[in-house]
């Protein structure tokens, strides 16, 4: 049963006459609940590639997963087994790719990942089908530790939420942290007050704080730390500073160093069309979750025009080449399917009256993840 | 033959028709869809035996229906990786069986369900409602935070287990099994409610001074409910983990416990069939409203808020009209 | 773990204590005197919350988004009791939590139907930011110390209003016989919709108060939803005196247990599993707080019999 979402393919169809669906794509994100707003931008980015790309072959199948791991195998048991879709793409979360990915790529299917890079899909469980356009989670957290070195810190105070994304998180700044620790802490998943917490990094005598709180829990941690009057510099991934969340933290995380693999004022003539055509279509600034839509789309595009998707081998070969203009710049895939690419230091800064990020130099150059070795593929 | 019954039927009948229907031209995700209900049905026969025959309003059930789901997923994980769970006092290896599975799911959630009811059964009304929401909670911050069976991502299982003669990853032979456990469930719960025990139940639920006066003590009476309702939700929760091959602590999450009770009254309390027209049409809703909105959560808030106020009873108390509920 | 944190701990366990109170103080109110078990709460919170960012992004003044937030949490709170919740005063339990439940579900997602899928802004007013110089040394947020003033302050308010005015004896009435008042002449149903709109214009209070240090979004009553009704559960359901309490025992348990428990298994352990095993039974340790009481005395701390 088909009811919702044949929106782009709709619409090209319309505007070519002829709908000759060659290849199906189906989205599994989350577009309801407290998560929403990441899964939208990638929709929204993903859906602006293919519209760019004048393609009337691709029939899109968008489900809302409500960010529930039940819900994601449902549908994926669905589009695999009832509308027989060629590619899956789409999950925001960790947990919910864990759930999906595997069964998917067992049944033969290719799976591009916008958003989630779980270390067991990048090591251990890696798949000739699974491709990675976002990046391994623990890369940003390498950045960040890589950042701290440049940046003369030697006595970091580090913080994440107590569930496998934060331990991972925590693990990835140690992996290139050279410096001592002068605490670390463990918050509950969902935690909205911080007090606790903040006075101990008040006390610790730290000369810098590493955080990865995504979603809310990132804002109220911001805001709460900034009001504190503590004056140590904070680090983190780029995932508590996207364009969604900075006008609901305002003022508080101006000057704030985050990691991140895109930012809005990446120069290179891809990313600049695509910032503006974003926000033309959308009437909002992209998110770095827009630009992993965008790419990701923009990668299976490329890869449509080198091989027929009935053609594994040659599909995946095309794939594997990422012969696409990313709004990254360089992009290449390592030998676990995951990218490999820099990774950029932004300030959070005020553009008139909106909040956003501005590049200013690179964490690491030509990143790749720390489990590529694991992978037997 | 009453009303109730021709309609019981008539609700199996369906349950069991669409799904062939399905198989016969080729919808396996409608067979896939026809299990879930089934699997939340049987859950929900569980928790209706405490709830609707026993009067005791569990906001916790998503404790045993997790446990069921993690037994399934700690078993099948270790059997995947050839590593035993312990190795003493007795090697315990993991396993691919769905029936030692399932043996083990059901042992562990009644173990959980005679602790969690020992303590909660102590108190009653909302501080009843509330305590197994506590313990609810605990399970559910518990699990996300024990980093051996992977947290806050779960476990995914890769190839459904087996059960003897069965070729468990076809749809239609999964949904058998599972249905004719739903039957099977179903038969018990018909046998316990008419038997000593499942009388002195609804004794100590509509009059508990008497039921104690002809020397009934309705604490144990009702410890044993909690128990029987515990496994039962808990071989449910194995099951649901195999259909999705994959186990989180969102099966621990109050959401859950919430929707399990939601098919008991969108069905109606205290009927044998409530819990599965329920889930049945939970599924359905599910299905259908999220393909019509993004928003669709307003309106099945808005379904289920008509239900309870208008449809007292549930849908079946509504087709057959006061006949006696609640037997 | 110097002196000087730890006070600093206890007065944030202090300050997340009376902001529990101002939630848990409405919902014991209207299971008290209404005997209503009300899951919808949370969305009242929400809408304070919500109000108090629309209204401050509008006029940049904090005291009206304060005040938008009070009226906003009663007009929907009284809204919603007209429409829905007197249908269930007379029903068992299990019909009040689903109802309130489908109320939860239309609340969240009519908001963000409203307001969008991002979280939206609300600041702590410029007079009230920053730190202030305590005794001892102590640095504490002016705004913390403010929210331990305000939430204090209503309590104060709440037992003047209970113990010394005309509502407050149809209220303790409705407590003890709701029978009687009825007898006695008082409009009931206006009664409810008075009490009704009074627990969501506190719990919308509080939404604002809080939604200026942490996140305003969809889904942000649903914690502490749970943790209220753990709250009032300690207490004594219908218990004013017993959701103070309770309060600011859950309040300190949350917050000392997340600062003490790593540091107390740090003495026996390994620091890495110290710190995992202490924050994992940290999180857990408000429902333990709860099931103990609750073995000890089975109608909480302040309960009637």
């Amino acid at each position: 049963m088909k009811m919702k979402s044949l929106i782009a393919a709709a619409a090209l169809a319309a505007l070519a006459g002829t709908a000759q669906a060659e290849v199906k794509v189906g989205m599994i994100t989350t577009l309801s609940g407290g998560g929403a707003g990441l899964g939208l931008d990638v929709r929204d980015g993903f859906l602006l590639a293919l519209k760019q790309s004048g393609r009337d072959d691709i029939e899109m199948i968008i489900e809302d997963d409500q960010q529930k791991p039940d819900v994601a195998v449902q549908i994926a048991d669905r589009m695999i087994q009832a509308e027989d879709v060629d590619v899956l793409t789409g999950i925001i979360w960790s947990n919910l790719a864990m759930a999906v990915v595997p069964g998917a790529v067992a049944q033969g299917k290719f799976y591009l990942s916008p958003n989630a890079g779980p270390s067991a899909l990048a090591g251990k469980g890696c798949h000739p089908n699974y491709f990675n356009v976002a990046w391994q989670n623990d890369n940003l957290h390498e950045a960040a530790g890589a950042y701290a070195n440049s940046a003369g810190y030697t006595n970091s105070f580090i913080l994440a939420p107590n569930y496998p994304a934060g331990q991972d998180a925590l693990t990835g700044y140690k992996r290139f942290y050279e410096g001592e620790l002068s605490g670390e802490l463990y918050t509950k998943l969902g935690q909205t007050d911080y007090a606790a917490e903040i006075a101990q990094i008040r006390a610790s005598g730290a000369d810098s704080v590493f955080f990865f709180l995504p979603g809310g829990m990132g804002i109220s941690f911001l805001k709460q730390y900034a009001d504190s009057g503590v004056d140590i510099p904070l680090i983190g991934p780029a995932f508590s500073f996207d364009q969604g969340i900075l006008q609901a933290v305002g003022d508080a995380a101006l000057g704030v160093v985050n990691t991140s693999q895109w930012a809005k004022d990446l120069d290179n003539p891809t990313n600049a069309a695509f910032v503006e055509s974003f926000a033309a279509e959308y009437g909002r600034l992209p998110s770095l979750y827009a630009s992993q839509g965008f790419d990701t789309a923009n990668l299976m595009i490329s890869a449509l025009e080198k091989a027929d998707v009935s053609d594994v081998e040659g599909f995946r070969a095309a794939l594997k080449a990422a012969d696409f203009a990313s709004t990254r710049g360089d992009f290449a895939f390592g030998p676990n399917n995951h990218p490999i690419q820099n990774i950029y230091v932004r300030e959070v800064i005020k553009e008139g009256d909106i909040y956003t990020n501005r590049t200013i130099g690179v964490a690491i150059e030509n990143h790749a993840d720390a489990y590529a070795a694991e992978c037997g593929m | 033959m009453r009303r109730e019954h021709r309609l019981n039927a008539l609700i199996l009948g369906l349950v069991l028709a669409v799904p062939l229907w399905a198989w016969a031209t080729s919808e396996p995700f409608t067979i896939t869809l026809a299990t879930r209900a089934v699997i939340f049905a049987i859950a929900g026969v569980g928790l209706n035996l405490a709830l609707g025959t026993g009067g005791l309003v569990s906001l916790g059930h998503a404790a045993f229906f997790g446990i069921g789901g993690y037994a399934m997923g700690i078993l099948a994980s270790h059997a995947q990786t050839y590593t035993p769970l312990f190795e003493w006092p007795f090697v315990l290896e993991g396993t691919k069986s769905m029936p030692v599975i399932w043996l083990l799911a059901v042992a562990a959630s009644a173990l959980a369900a005679l602790m969690i009811g020992a303590l909660s059964l102590r108190t009653s009304g909302v501080y009843f409602i509330m305590i197994t929401l506590a313990f609810g909670q605990m399970f559910y911050y518990f699990m996300i935070s024990w980093p051996a069976y992977g947290g806050e991502d779960g476990l995914s299982i890769y190839v459904r287990n087996g059960f003897p003669g069965l070729n468990t990853l076809d749809p239609i032979q999964f949904f058998a099994l599972s249905f004719a456990i739903l039957c099977a469930v179903l038969y018990l719960v018909t046998r316990l409610r008419a038997s000593a025990f499942g009388l002195a139940l609804g004794a100590a639920r509509q009059n508990e001074a008497r039921t104690r006066a002809v020397g009934i003590d309705p604490y144990r009476v009702r410890l044993l409910a909690f128990t029987l309702s515990g496994a039962i939700t808990g071989l449910a929760g194995a099951l649901f983990a195999d259909l999705n091959r994959f186990v989180s602590p969102v099966m621990f999450s109050w959401h859950t416990s919430g929707e399990l009770i939601v098919f008991i009254i969108l069905g109606g309390v205290g009927r044998l069939m409530g819990p599965v027209l329920g889930a049945a049409l939970y599924v359905a809703l599910e299905h259908h409203l999220g393909g019509l909105s993004d928003y669709w959560q307003i309106y099945f808030g808005a379904i289920l808020l008509g239900v309870v106020l208008f449809a007292r009873g549930g849908l079946i108390g509504l087709i057959v009209g006061r006949e006696t509920a609640h037997d | 773990m110097t002196f000087v944190l730890l006070v600093e701990q206890v007065l944030n366990g202090l300050q997340f204590g009376v902001m529990l109170f101002l939630m848990a103080a409405g919902l014991t109110l209207i299971f008290g005197v209404m005997g209503l078990i009300n899951l919808a709460h949370g969305s009242l919170y929400m809408v304070g919350a919500f109000a108090a960012a629309t209204v401050a992004g509008a006029t940049g003044s904090f005291l009206l988004a304060l005040a938008a937030s009070l009226g906003a949490a009663a007009l929907a709170g009284a809204l919603v009791e007209l429409t829905v919740i007197r249908r269930l005063y007379g029903r068992d339990h299990l019909d009040q939590v689903l109802a309130t439940f489908a109320l939860i579900l239309i609340f969240s997602e009519g908001t963000r139907w409203l307001f969008g899928s991002f979280p939206l802004y609300l600041d702590i007013p410029p007079a009230l930011s920053g730190p202030v110089a305590l005794p001892f040394g102590i640095d504490y947020p002016r705004y913390r110390l403010a929210l331990i003033g305000i939430g204090l302050a209503v309590a104060a308010a709440l037992f003047l209003l209970i113990s010394r005015t005309r509502l407050g004896i149809q209220i303790r009435a409705g407590e003890e016989d709701r029978e009687m008042i009825a007898a006695l002449g008082v409009d009931i149903s206006k009664l409810y919709t008075l009490v009704f709109a009074l627990g969501a214009a506190l719990a919308g209070l509080a939404g604002a108060l809080i939604g200026a240090i942490q996140s305003v979004q969809v889904g942000m009553g649903e914690p502490v939803l749970i943790l209220a009704f753990v709250v009032i559960v300690i207490g004594g359901i219908g218990s004013i005196r017993g959701a103070l309490v309770g309060a600011i025992l859950v309040g300190l348990t949350d917050t000392l247990g997340r600062a003490l428990l790593p540091v107390l298994f740090g003495l026996v352990m390994e620091p890495a599993a110290a710190m995992s095993a202490g924050a994992s039974l940290a999180s857990m340790a408000i429902y333990i707080l709860m099931a103990a009481v609750l073995i000890l005395r089975p109608r909480g701390l302040f309960g009637r019999a």
